[in-house]
């Protein structure tokens, strides 16, 4: 027994992507989407990387890279959950049926009222969690696989949902709520570069803040100059991507719609640039708060610990079935945000909403490297992942590959990806 | 004697009519290495996850200190400083050393964020004392060999100040020297006024480091010897025919 509070800690020869405590596979992943991204741009002569297409884009990938960052808990679990499309659909029915139905018919809210959109929105997330930790008490508590429970969900909630409405469409939807669908509401160019900042700023706060916590313990810290590389590349890529949204000018035709609509005279020359759509802007505050949850919080630690070895967690003290079903009402509630921007973007409450969406919303989490087995997934991975297939899916259409083929080639990218996840493991002796 | 630190009374539990424990007592004095002895499927494992929390029994009492104790999960045990070394260590393969060391009990920030730089200066503390030769404290616990594993599941159940220590067959998957190190620890323990019970196969093992032994055959005790007075065929001897050697109950 000898005393030795502090190691010496073994320096080897290290590469670049090791220096900066890089993670290669996001590397990886990083590298094949700029690769698609520019194939794409070449293929189509430039009209891919438009800020407009760009645009576009992150504002289509919204919904399902919400869904995606609960996916990768359900999954971390060892849990599946095949219901996110069809409760999607119904959260989607009971807030349209809320805001254009019972609110002005029944408790006499008159229409465009303000306070309208904020409480289906409520309705709706309470809606999606009760659901959601309904489902994970069947699966936790009675026991019943969650591959059983909710693919029974699939059937009974997308019919849930045909039932509120008799299948009709509903709409248009509120005026406040419909600005969570993309082109609808925009923070606009200087509150976008506010955003930019403030997160940039957060970003290297939490680099630095990692950094001094390391340091008063005695551990190792990167050099300096990886510090400031990893900051410049964190600035530079946020604030890259508020400049594309913030190029992207609204339509003269648009604009001088807007300034009729409110009476006025719109004056020559005049330009207005959409900036962060608010749908985008709320994926990144769910990415954000998720990750701080998944790793910086006990509930986090227990979701993977509970995925990692079920046993050893129970063992620990870890309630794993309330587990379960906090995990559930999570994706219930993720679900339900989900569906407040699908259904702002399409301004309407359609019968076949999200249909399908568990199969986009599980593959985006496995793309993204969430490993089916239990115990590894990021919030960050998953929503690559859902832009990585929102990008081949449209990048195909703007080529003009026929329907068919883009959805093989969606699927063969899927299997693709795992396999190289599958060797890249592998090789790397990683879990 | 002095009141015993753990005294299991009576303790029985089916499994689908099965009757895994049937009825056995069980006793362990501070300072002192009580051995569980019996073939595979013996009962020995399923006795002490009553204690460990990890079942709960059809019936029986359970004594800490003299005082009834109730355990119905972990956390209980954990509550009466009850802590276990599991034979498969219990460990989650994804997670690292510091992250498993403190499963369920992490340190948290003045916020209630888990603190894992802590975590890891303590865990750096406590395996410099118990095993020097670790590094790996950003590995997952996969990444890791067999003995270091073991390290960890250990320093898990020491850290916490444990007044009973519950150690299921620690050396089986150790090499000669991993398994030295672990002797040594249980004298330390042991000298610190730590309970241990042991379980093991290997009746050497359990002459050399144990003063008691409690053997159980079909989910019944056989009897409890002083390890002082037997020879490791009397010992093999209750364990394959469940024969009592001479009436010296301990």
């Amino acid at each position: 027994m000898t005393d030795t509070t502090s190691q010496p800690i073994p320096s080897q020869r290290k590469n670049l992507a090791q220096q900066l405590e890089l993670d290669t596979r996001l590397l990886g992943m990083v590298g094949a989407f700029v690769i698609l991204c520019l194939a794409f741009n070449f293929v189509t002569e430039g009209r891919f990387l438009t800020p407009r297409n760009v645009f576009n884009l992150t504002v289509q990938t919204v919904s399902v890279a919400i869904m995606a960052c609960g996916m990768v808990f359900v999954i971390v679990t060892r849990n599946i959950d095949l219901s996110v499309g069809a409760l999607l659909a119904t959260c989607s029915a009971v807030m349209a049926v809320t805001q254009t139905d019972i609110l002005p018919n029944m408790l006499g809210l008159e229409l465009g009222h303000p306070a309208i959109a904020p409480i289906a929105i409520i309705v709706g997330l309470v809606t999606g969690a009760i659901i959601g930790a309904f489902q994970g008490w069947l699966i936790g508590y009675l026991t019943i696989p969650a591959f059983i429970v909710t693919l029974g969900g699939l059937l009974v909630w997308r019919n849930v949902g045909w039932y509120l409405t008799r299948g009709q469409t509903i709409g248009p939807l509120d005026e406040t709520f419909m600005a969570f669908g993309g082109t609808n509401g925009t923070l606009g160019v200087t509150l976008s570069w506010i955003v930019g900042v403030l997160l940039t700023l957060a970003a290297i706060a939490a680099m630095w803040s990692g950094r001094r916590s390391k340091a008063s313990h005695g551990f190792p810290v990167k050099p300096m100059w990886a510090e400031f590389t990893m900051s410049g590349l964190a600035a530079g890529s946020i604030l890259g991507f508020i400049w594309i949204l913030n190029s992207y000018e609204i339509p003269t035709r648009r604009l001088q719609r807007l300034f009729e609509a409110r009476g006025e005279i719109m004056p020559d020359g005049y330009t207005e640039a959409y900036g962060l759509p608010i749908s985008v802007f709320v994926l990144i505050a769910v990415a954000i708060g998720l990750t701080i949850m998944a790793q910086r919080t006990r509930l986090g630690r227990y979701i993977f610990a509970t995925g990692g070895n079920p046993d050893a967690a129970e063992l620990s003290g870890i309630n794993t079935r309330l587990l379960t079903v906090k995990v559930f009402a999570l994706m219930g509630g993720l679900c339900a945000l989900s569906a407040v921007v699908a259904s702002a973007r399409l301004a309407n409450h359609t019968n076949d909403i999200g249909t399908l969406d568990e199969l986009r919303v599980i593959a985006a989490a496995v793309i993204g490297g969430t490993a089916l087995s239990g115990g590894i997934g990021t919030i960050h991975g998953a929503i690559l992942g859902a832009l990585i297939m929102q990008s081949l899916q449209s990048g195909m259409a703007m080529v003009g590959v026929d329907a068919p083929f883009q959805n093989i080639v969606v699927g063969i990218v899927l299997v693709a990806a795992v396999l190289i996840d599958i060797i890249y493991r592998k090789r790397t002796g990683a879990h | 004697m002095a009141t015993p630190l753990v005294e299991m009374r009576d303790m029985s539990i089916s499994f689908g009519g099965i009757k895994a424990v049937d009825h056995v007592s069980v006793d362990l004095h501070p300072g002192e290495v009580v051995g569980l002895l019996g073939h595979n499927g013996a009962g020995k494992s399923t006795l002490i996850k009553m204690l460990s929390g990890a079942y709960t029994p059809d019936s029986g009492q359970i004594f800490i200190n003299g005082e009834k104790a109730d355990i119905h999960n972990p956390r209980d045990a954990r509550r009466y400083n009850i802590e276990t070394i599991y034979q498969t260590l219990a460990l989650a393969d994804n997670l690292d050393a510091a992250s498993n060391l403190f499963l369920g009990r992490e340190l948290v920030t003045p916020l209630g964020l888990v603190d894992d730089a802590a975590m890891e200066a303590e865990t750096r503390k406590i395996m410099g004392r118990l095993n020097p030769n670790f590094q790996k404290f950003s590995a997952p616990v996969s990444a890791l060999s067999g003995g270091q594993r073991q390290s960890v599941a250990i320093a898990r159940a020491v850290y916490f100040n444990a007044r009973i220590l519950i150690m299921d067959e620690p050396t089986a998957a150790l090499g000669p020297h991993e398994t030295q190190m672990v002797a040594e620890l249980i004298h330390q323990l042991k000298a610190e006024g730590i309970g241990i019970f042991l379980i093991d196969h290997d009746v050497h093992q359990v002459m050399n480091l144990c003063d008691r032994a409690s053997v159980m055959k079909n989910g019944e005790l056989v009897g409890t010897v002083n390890v002082k007075d037997v020879t490791d065929d009397d010992l093999l001897g209750m364990i394959i025919l469940g024969k009592h050697p001479h009436e010296t109950a301990a």
